[in-house]
This record gives C-alpha cells, sequence and structure tokens, in this order.
C-alpha cells in the first residue's frame, strides 16, 4: 500500500506492506533509528512517538494507519541545535543510563506534560508507567519532567514548535 | 589548552555520553545495516527436554525470501563445537557440552534448534513456521531437591548424575576460624531457616543483538555485549577463528546487569553463518526470545544455621545452597554462588563458617550472572536470618547487628572467610541512615498502629551490607579456578594539540565511563574535561580487556587510568626540563603545568605535546611520543558498604505492600561523581526491590515459562516505586589511589532483604516469620491469614487472594 507520512518534518511517501508496523517503517524504510524496540507486547514504550501531536506506541501502530499523518520522533525534536527543554532536563537530571528506554521516555514526558504543564511527582509517575527503565529506578526523570515543566510555557504541547525555551545547552558541561 | 585547577574528581558532572542518546543518535546494533545483509531467525524448541527425531526443513528453504536453513549438522558438522564455560569450579565438574544448535536433544524451552538466513528479518521469522520437527518428549526436570533425589532422571544422560559440582569452604579447615558444628552445639541459641532466591530475568532494556560482517580483510562483529574483549577471545577458541582476523566491537549497549555477560551461541551461530554465506548477517532477538532464552539470574535454595550465645554474640554460621545452574554450565553461571560464599558473614566478626553449595542441572535456561552475582543472595540470606535471630533473642535487629559488625577502629580486619577488609565505617553510615530515616520517630508510629489494630502496619527493615568490588586480584580468580585474570588496561594518547584520548578495556553499557574517565584524566593531567575524548568497546582500538561487570570498572579499569597517565607525566617531564633548560628535578608538576620551582617559569603539558609532534628539540635519545599504556592488577577487592532502611506499610486486609520511606547511605570511598554514584544506586534499589516484591519467573509443569513477556513478568514501573533518600559516608579505600570502592551493585544487594524485613516486620505479630519472594499481595495476605509461608508460584497473586479480601477481617 501507499502511504504518505511527515516524519520530523519531512515528507514521505512509500510502498508498505500492510503488515508492516510503524516502527518498523520508521527505523528500516526511512532510517529513523532514534526510536527503538524493546519489547513484542507494547509493554515497554521504547517505541513511543508522536503521533498528531500525541504519543503512540509506534509498535501497536501500522505504518498505514499513519497515512496523512506527522509523526515526530526524538530525532525530530531539537531545533537549530537546540535541545527539547525535556531532552535538556534529563541530561541536567541525569534521568538516563543506558539510554535504551530515553527516546521513549522523552516523547512520552512531552505528551503528559502537554496534558498536565505542572504535574506532581504521582502525576509524572501514572503519565509514564507505559514506559519502562531497568537502568534510572525512575526518580531521576521524574525529577526531570518535573524540572522540565518548570522551563516549558503553560500549555506548551508536543509541537516542539510551540517551546519558548531557547537557550543552548552544550552536553558534557556542569 | 585550559589548565583545570578546581579538581573534577568529586564533582557532579554532567554526562558526555547523554547527548547522543538523548537525541536518537545513537549507535545500537539493531541500528547497523550494511550493503547486501541477511537476516538471521533462531527456531526454539516449545519443549524443555526432548530427543529430535527428525527434522524437516524442505518447506522453509524454499519460503520467500529464504537464503539458507541451517541446522546442528550443516552448522557444526562434527559436532566440535561448544559454548564455553570460563569457571570449572572443581576438578570433577560435569561438563556436558552445549551445542551451538541442539543435534540431538533439547535440554530447555527455548534452545536453539535450526536458524533461518533470509532478506529480511520478517521472511526469515514467517520461514521458521515452515521447519518441521519432531520430538519425543523426555522428563521434565524444574525442581532442584527431586534432580538430585536418587533414581532421578537426568538431564544429560551421558553425565550420570544432576549434581555438577559440590563446592565447601569450611573456616576450621582453612584455618581462617573455629569449627562450625562445635559452635552450634555449644551455643545457647539456634536459629534455622530456608530462604528461596526466586529465579529472576535480567531485563535489559535491549533486547540482544548482532551484527556479523565477514567481507573485509578481518570478520567485524557487533554485538550488544558486555564483554567484547571476552567474546573474542572466547570466538577464536570455541570456533577456532584466529583471533587477529576478528574484530568485536560492543556499540552503544542497552543495559546489561549481568545479562549481556554471556558468550552466547546465538553470536557464533551468526559467525558461523556469516562465513559460510560470505555476507554480512544480522540476529536480533524479539523480547520475547530473550526472556526464553537469555540467561536467568538468582535461583538458589538456601539452608541457614545461625548460632548465637543469649547476649546476641553470633558464634558460628553454617549455610547449604543448592544452586539452579538450568540445562547447561554458563560462563560463569558456576562460579555465581562461590563469589556469594565469601559474604554470607558480610559485616560481622563470626568466627566459624562453614559453606557447601551443590550445582545442579535442570531443564531450564541457564542461569549466570545478574546484578551483585552471589552476593545479593547471601545479603538476603545473612541479613534476613539476623533478624530472625534477633527475634528469638527479643533484641532490636539493629542493636544485634552493632553487637556483631566489625568496628571502626579494627579496620583491617580478616574475615572468616579469609578476606581483608581494608576500611569501613560501618557506625557512620548507620547513624546517618538512622538520622535520616527517622528510626525512632517511626517505632513508635509501628508501636501505636499495633496497639490500634489499624488495618495498616508499619514495618521496618534494615539491611546493612558490604559487597567485594574491583573484580579481582588475579591470582585471587587463579586461587578459586577461575579462567582469566582480573587485570584492566588502559592507554592514553596525547594528541599534538593537547587534546587527549584515553582508551579503557573497560566496555561501558551506560555506567557513564566516558564522563568518570574524563574526570580522572583532566586532574592527572591538568587537561579540560572536554579535550579529553573516551574511546572503549571495540578490540581493535581498545585492544586489551576484561570488560564491565561485578562492580570493577573503576576500582580496576579506572586505576589503569590513572596508572597510564602517571606514565604520560613521566615521560613528559624530561622534555619539559629540556623546554624549560632546567634539571628534572626541579620541576614539578600540577594543574597540568611543569613549573621551575621556585620561580614562575613553567611549560604545560600541551606544550610538550606539540614539542613531541615537532620533534626538533627533544632530549637525546627520547621517543618522540607521549603515548601510554597500563595494565593494573588490583592487590586487594575493595569493600563498599552501607546501611539500607526501610519503611513497608502493609494493608492487613489485601496483603498490598507500599514502601513508604527507602533511605540508605552508602560507603563507596571516594565518589568520583557523585550524580553517577547516586544514580547507579537508585536503579540498584529498583532491581533489588524487585525482587523482593514483583519479579520473578514461573514455569508450567511442562517446563514452559509462563512469564515470558513484559506483560506476565513484573518489571516495576514508576508507580511501582517511591522516591529514595540517598546519601553517602565516605571512607576511602586503602587499597587504590583514588579511595574509590564501587556501586554499581550495592543498591540491588542490599534493598531485597531491607525490603523483605520490613514487611516481616510489619506481619510478625501475626505469627509471621517468613514470606517467599516475590512478595506479592496474595502472598502476604496468605501469610497473615494463616501464619504461614505461602510456598505458591508469583502466578498465584494474580488476584486469587484479593477475592477473598473480605474474608480475612476477622482473623486479624
Ligand atoms: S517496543 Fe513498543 S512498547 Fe515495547
Ligand atoms: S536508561 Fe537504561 S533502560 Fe532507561
Amino acid at each position: 500500500m501507499r502511504i504518505t507520512v511527515t516524519v520530523d518534518g519531512t515528507n514521505y511517501t512509500d510502498e508498505v506492506e500492510p503488515r508492516t508496523l510503524l516502527v518498523h517503517y520508521l527505523r528500516e524504510r526511512i532510517g529513523k533509528v532514534g526510536t527503538v524496540v524493546g519489547c513484542d507486547t507494547s509493554n515497554c514504550g521504547a517505541c513511543t512517538v508522536h503521533l498528531d501531536g500525541h504519543s503512540v506506541k509506534s509498535c501497536s501502530v501500522l505504518a498505514v494507519q499513519a497515512d496523512g499523518s506527522e509523526v515526530t520522533t526524538v530525532e525530530g525534536l531539537s531545533r537549530d541545535g537546540q535541545l527539547h527543554p525535556v531532552q535538556k532536563a534529563f541530561h541536567e537530571n541525569h534521568a538516563l543510563q543506558c539510554g535504551f528506554c530515553t527516546p521513549g521516555m522523552i516523547m512520552q514526558s512531552i505528551d503528559l506534560l502537554a496534558d498536565n504543564p505542572d504535574p506532581d511527582e504521582q502525576a509524572v509517575r501514572e503519565g509514564l508507567e507505559g514506559n519502562l527503565c531497568r537502568c534510572t529506578g525512575y526518580q531521576n526523570i521524574v525529577r526531570a519532567v518535573r524540572d522540565a515543566a518548570q522551563h516549558m510555557s503553560p500549555g506548551a504541547g508536543p509541537d516542539a514548535e510551540r517551546i519558548t525555551e531557547t537557550k543552548h545547552v552544550g552536553v558534557g558541561g556542569d | 589548552m585550559t589548565a583545570t585547577i578546581e579538581p573534577e574528581v568529586g564533582k557532579s558532572r554532567r554526562r558526555k555520553e547523554d547527548e547522543r542518546l538523548i537525541t536518537g543518535r545513537t549507535r545500537w546494533t539493531d541500528n547497523i545495516t550494511l550493503p547486501g545483509m541477511l537476516h538471521m531467525a533462531v527456531l526454539r524448541s516449545p519443549f524443555a527436554h526432548a530427543k529430535i527425531v527428525s527434522i524437516d526443513t524442505s518447506a522453509a528453504k524454499n519460503a520467500p525470501g529464504v537464503v539458507a536453513v541451517f541446522t546442528a549438522t550443516d552448522l557444526d558438522p562434527d559436532s566440535s563445537i561448544g559454548m564455553p564455560c570460563a569457571w570449572p569450579i572443581t576438578p570433577d565438574m560435569k561438563a556436558p557440552r552445549r551445542p551451538v544448535l541442539a543435534a540431538d536433544q533439547v535440554n530447555f524451552a527455548g534452545e536453539g534448534v535450526a536458524v533461518v538466513v533470509a532478506r529480511s528479518s520478517a521472511e526469515a521469522h514467517d520461514a521458521l513456521e515452515e521447519i518441521d520437527v519432531e520430538y519425543d518428549e523426555l522428563p521434565v526436570i524444574l525442581d532442584m531437591e527431586a534432580a538430585i533425589a536418587d533414581g532421578a532422571p537426568l538431564v544429560h544422560e551421558d553425565q550420570g548424575s544432576n549434581t555438577s559440582a559440590v563446592w565447601k569452604f569450611d573456616s576450621a579447615e582453612a584455618g581462617t576460624g573455629s569449627n562450625v558444628e562445635d559452635a552450634i552445639s555449644s551455643s545457647e541459641i539456634v536459629v534455622k531457616r530456608r530462604f528461596r532466591q526466586q529465579r529472576l530475568i535480567p531485563a535489559f532494556m535491549e533486547p540482544r543483538a548482532c551484527v556479523v560482517d565477514p567481507t573485509g580483510a578481518q570478520t567485524t562483529m557487533w554485538s550488544a555485549t558486555q564483554v567484547p574483549h571476552i567474546l573474542r577471545v572466547m570466538a577464536a577458541l570455541t570456533l577456532g577463528i584466529p583471533e587477529h582476523k576478528l574484530r568485536v566491537i560492543a556499540p552503544d549497549v542497552g543495559g546489561g546487569f549481568g545479562g549481556k555477560i554471556g558468550v552466547l551461541p546465538e553470536e557464533m551461530m551468526s559467525l558461523l553463518v556469516a562465513q559460510k554465506l560470505g555476507k554480512p548477517v544480522k540476529w536480533n532477538e524479539s523480547r520475547s526470545e530473550t526472556m526464553l532464552a537469555a540467561h536467568h539470574g538468582r535461583d538458589q535454595i538456601q539452608d541457614i544455621t545461625i548460632s548465637a550465645n543469649a547476649d546476641g554474640t553470633v558464634t558460628g554460621l553454617k549455610v547449604e545452597l543448592l544452586a539452579n545452574l538450568g540445562a547447561y554450565n554458563g560462563l560463569v553461571g558456576t562460579g555465581v554462588p562461590i563469589l556469594g560464599a565469601f559474604m554470607f558473614n558480610a559485616i560481622y566478626k563470626f568466627p566459624a563458617y562453614h559453606f557447601a553449595c551443590t550445582n545442579v542441572y535442570t531443564t531450564t535456561t541457564l542461569t549466570d550472572a545478574y546484578r551483585g552475582a552471589g552476593r545479593p543472595e547471601a545479603t538476603f540470606a545473612i541479613e534476613r536470618i539476623m533478624d530472625e535471630l534477633a527475634d528469638e533473642l527479643g533484641m532490636d535487629p539493629l542493636e544485634l547487628r552493632e553487637k556483631n559488625w566489625i568496628k571502626h577502629e579494627e579496620f583491617p580486619f580478616t574475615t572468616v572467610c579469609g578476606l581483608t577488609y581494608d576500611s569501613g565505617n560501618y557506625e557512620a553510615a548507620t547513624e546517618k541512615a538512622k538520622q535520616l530515616f527517622d528510626y525512632d520517630g517511626l517505632r513508635a508510629e509501628q508501636e501505636r498502629r499495633r496497639a490500634s489494630k489499624d488495618k495498616v502496619q508499619l514495618g521496618l527493615g534494615i539491611s546493612t551490607f558490604t559487597e567485594m568490588c574491583g573484580l579481582a586480584p588475579s591470582r585471587v580468580l587463579g586461587s578459586l579456578d577461575y579462567g582469566a585474570g582480573g587485570w584492566e588496561h588502559a592507554a592514553i594518547r596525547m594528541l599534538p594539540t593537547g587534546k587527549v584520548e584515553v582508551i579503557t578495556g573497560a566496555s561501558a553499557h551506560g555506567q557513564g565511563h566516558e564522563t568518570a574517565w574524563s574526570q580522572i584524566v583532566a586532574d592527572q593531567l591538568g587537561v579540560a574535561f572536554e579535550d579529553i575524548e573516551v574511546i572503549h568497546g571495540d578490540t581493535q582500538s581498545s585492544h586489551k580487556g576484561m570488560d564491565t561487570y561485578g562492580s570493577r570498572s573503576l576500582v580496576v579499569g579506572g586505576i589503569a587510568v590513572v596508572k597510564a597517565a602517571e606514565k604520560v607525566v613521566a615521560k613528559a617531564k624530561p622534555i619539559a626540563a629540556h623546554l624549560l633548560e632546567c634539571a628534572e628535578e626541579d620541576l614539578e608538576f600540577a594543574g597540568g603545568k611543569f613549573t621551575v620551582k621556585g620561580t614562575d617559569t613553567s611549560t604545560t603539558m600541551g606544550d610538550v605535546a606539540l614539542a613531541v609532534f615537532a620533534a626538533h628539540n627533544l632530549p637525546d635519545g627520547v621517543e618522540p611520543s607521549l603515548d601510554s599504556d597500563a595494565t593494573f592488577d588490583p592487590e586487594n577487592f575493595s569493600y563498599p558498604h552501607g546501611t539500607h532502611l526501610c519503611a513497608a506499610e502493609v494493608d492487613t486486609e489485601t496483603g498490598r505492600v507500599k514502601l513508604r520511606s527507602y533511605v540508605c547511605v552508602d560507603d563507596v570511598g571516594v565518589a568520583v561523581n557523585p550524580l553517577i554514584v547516586e544514580g547507579q544506586v537508585h536503579g540498584g534499589l529498583a532491581q533489588g526491590i524487585a525482587q523482593a516484591l514483583f519479579e520473578g519467573t514461573v514455569h508450567d509443569e511442562s517446563g514452559t515459562l509462563t512469564t515470558g513477556t513484559f506483560a506476565d513478568y513484573l518489571l516495576p514501573s514508576a508507580v511501582d516505586l517511591p522516591s529514595f533518600t540517598t546519601d553517602r559516608t565516605e571512607t576511602p579505600s586503602t587499597t587504590n589511589p583514588l579511595g574509590a570502592k564501587g556501586v554499581g551493585e550495592a543498591g540491588t544487594i542490599a534493598s531485597t532483604p531491607a525490603v523483605v524485613n520490613a514487611v516481616i516486620d510489619a506481619v510478625r505479630q501475626f505469627g509471621v516469620n517468613d514470606i517467599e519472594m516475590p512478595l506479592t499481595p496474595m502472598r502476604v495476605w496468605h501469610a497473615i491469614r494463616y501464619g504461614t509461608t505461602d510456598a505458591g508460584g508469583p502466578g498465584n497473586e494474580a488476584g486469587g487472594g484479593l477475592g477473598s479480601i473480605d474474608a480475612t477481617g476477622g482473623a486479624l
């Protein structure tokens, strides 16, 4: 089947098998390998992307279902070399170790902040329930999400264009 | 070049690694795609134990996209390839051959039987369905005690027994202590308990994968492994590939926790298949395959006897273990209980100790190292039985621990196992933890809740611990019959512009080596943190190494970096003296500068590097190079320790456990990067708490793993865990120049008993003195209701007990 999808701002038109999952389309067809696969039961959330502005587990969406839609992956978050405030907060709060869950965690966190711009600890924990991390014990992830909330404008949605944070933050510094 | 003045070691540096990981520009093995690459999929046995009568691959060979199908006879016609075991723990240890693919018989559900190679992964998996295997089922052997009983059916008929080996340590025989039987028979109190360490799945988030490219001058293999260096040697030895013709790369690796320490049959299959076909081949497993076929951890039955005087002084400890190896010997799984053998006496001054372990084969997935490898099991047993002893004596559990632990002024202290603990301060860590926890306040609340018969009861759990990090002095490994040394390698390349490349043999998978090593080198050479690049995980650039496991990276690998840096300074000094036209003795080196003593005449390490590059003006006979390397073999282990306190609320009507607060004070010696240390502790706590409350495998009677996906195997999510209060004390290790001790496993080791002790403490008033892990609501409820341990599997908990909530009220 023929699909047309916008991924991270670029249009793609491709022929796909009906059974192709969105995550495989992203990874194997158009090379968006920033989104990863951690399970085959839609339990881990490693593959989370935004489909028309809302988080989905891309292993449970068919590529054909994304026809005509806009997909944002972790690779499409930073603009002009500037990290998204959630990416920045993950770095500053040491919210990742191996980093395998991180793309999905970041995408889910952005969606949860769109729903609730100032979540308390419990709300963050509940909002991330579908994303598993084996390394961090979640504490610093929770801290990062709440920290990011402080740096995003009220109502700033998942669309990275609407992020008000503009200060460039280098990685590796203190 | 910027000279660094403020020390880097001790700073909470944000990690260098993060940039690629938060932007999705990571190099996972599964991201690697090569021209003409084929995909390999493995057909796995659905039976736990069966003879293979026949395999028909003809339909699969004709399936769309299929390039080749291999069975054991195609892949290994001489049956000569056996997967390696690096740890023959006794001279008579049984060594059943683990073939790359099962040929005549399968010995666990999930064992590979055939492989398909196809143009796409989907086509390879589709074709697996076309392979027709006829099996003749054999008896399933799941229970360890039944497995070693007389007349039991055998996993490996040719081995004559399911007992792999028996390994013993006795303090009287070793001359490190007195006789345990005498201690037990002459003591005023003896407590005996049986604990079970349920089987766990390491569950790193990135499934295993490898890509083999046989098309270059060397064969290149990328693998999601913890041990690229060991893998290269083992692949060379196992398959006969000349070592110099094989390059192994561990790119970014998404977690390991010991679970990626094995040398995999799938890695060997990929190598064989790629070489046979002359094309690059990728193998990438699904999560369900990981759960089934990647090694599991723990799985011990522990019979513990402790004896004491009425005042609480412990007189002896006897430990008898059954350890489930699964169907074969893993790379180091045979030795996991042996690592634990040295830790059962923990932080205590026990005078008599006896340890015996029987390793058992069953028809299950093999077990091998899992975060802590042997030490969590040991710490659990001793910290649980100390609580039981305290209860029998009517003592406060903390007071009992204080009575028996090694006092600060007694270090260095040689234990009943013969290990010498270099430093520690259990008093300081415990005092700090008590303050942070509000121990006395919580005890008072516990009393109030008990008195008011509150439906939610409070329990306080204590666990103190130590472990041996920095695996390991090579001679110690040798004395334990381990097949390799415990050294680590590092190299430093001073580049002409004053920037630095650091090469380390410790291959990281999330631990932040790039950051920590940069901090170490920045201090050693006075080079800016940003001007340092750390290279690891590639046998071509990092040609020597023993890799990352057992909290060894910093205390072995980090020290190798220090040693290499010292050599760089030593090489630079005569050159600096020559440039400054002074005697070498007149120079001092600090903050990246060589200064003539008592003057402000100086030159920098960067100037020297440039002078070496130009090589126009060097002292006579000096080699134009500052590059150095060092191999460090530790003299002793390091012994981090800590005190963990857990407050658990138990709903006595539903059995549900809620962690009210968790405080730990760990002493990891000098923390190179406190931020990374804290992160490691958090993650470790989550894993240890998960063993206590959530995780555990279940097999049905046919040997099928019924907890084979993340839907059935309860990995905790963010809502299942609390926030932790973590703090540190700092008693530097005296056996390495950084004073560091290691931290990777601390949280996991200490938290499991802290949580279980807390839950037992909450419900002890109902006559409960043990609950088997994981402490599911069903089990806790059952224990409250009947005052006994429920021996049912974790699968039992699925709501069964909750249906009876109403019936329990009266029992309280
Ligand atoms: S890979 Fe999509 S939820 Fe796990
Ligand atoms: S950082 Fe490793 S799984 Fe989350």
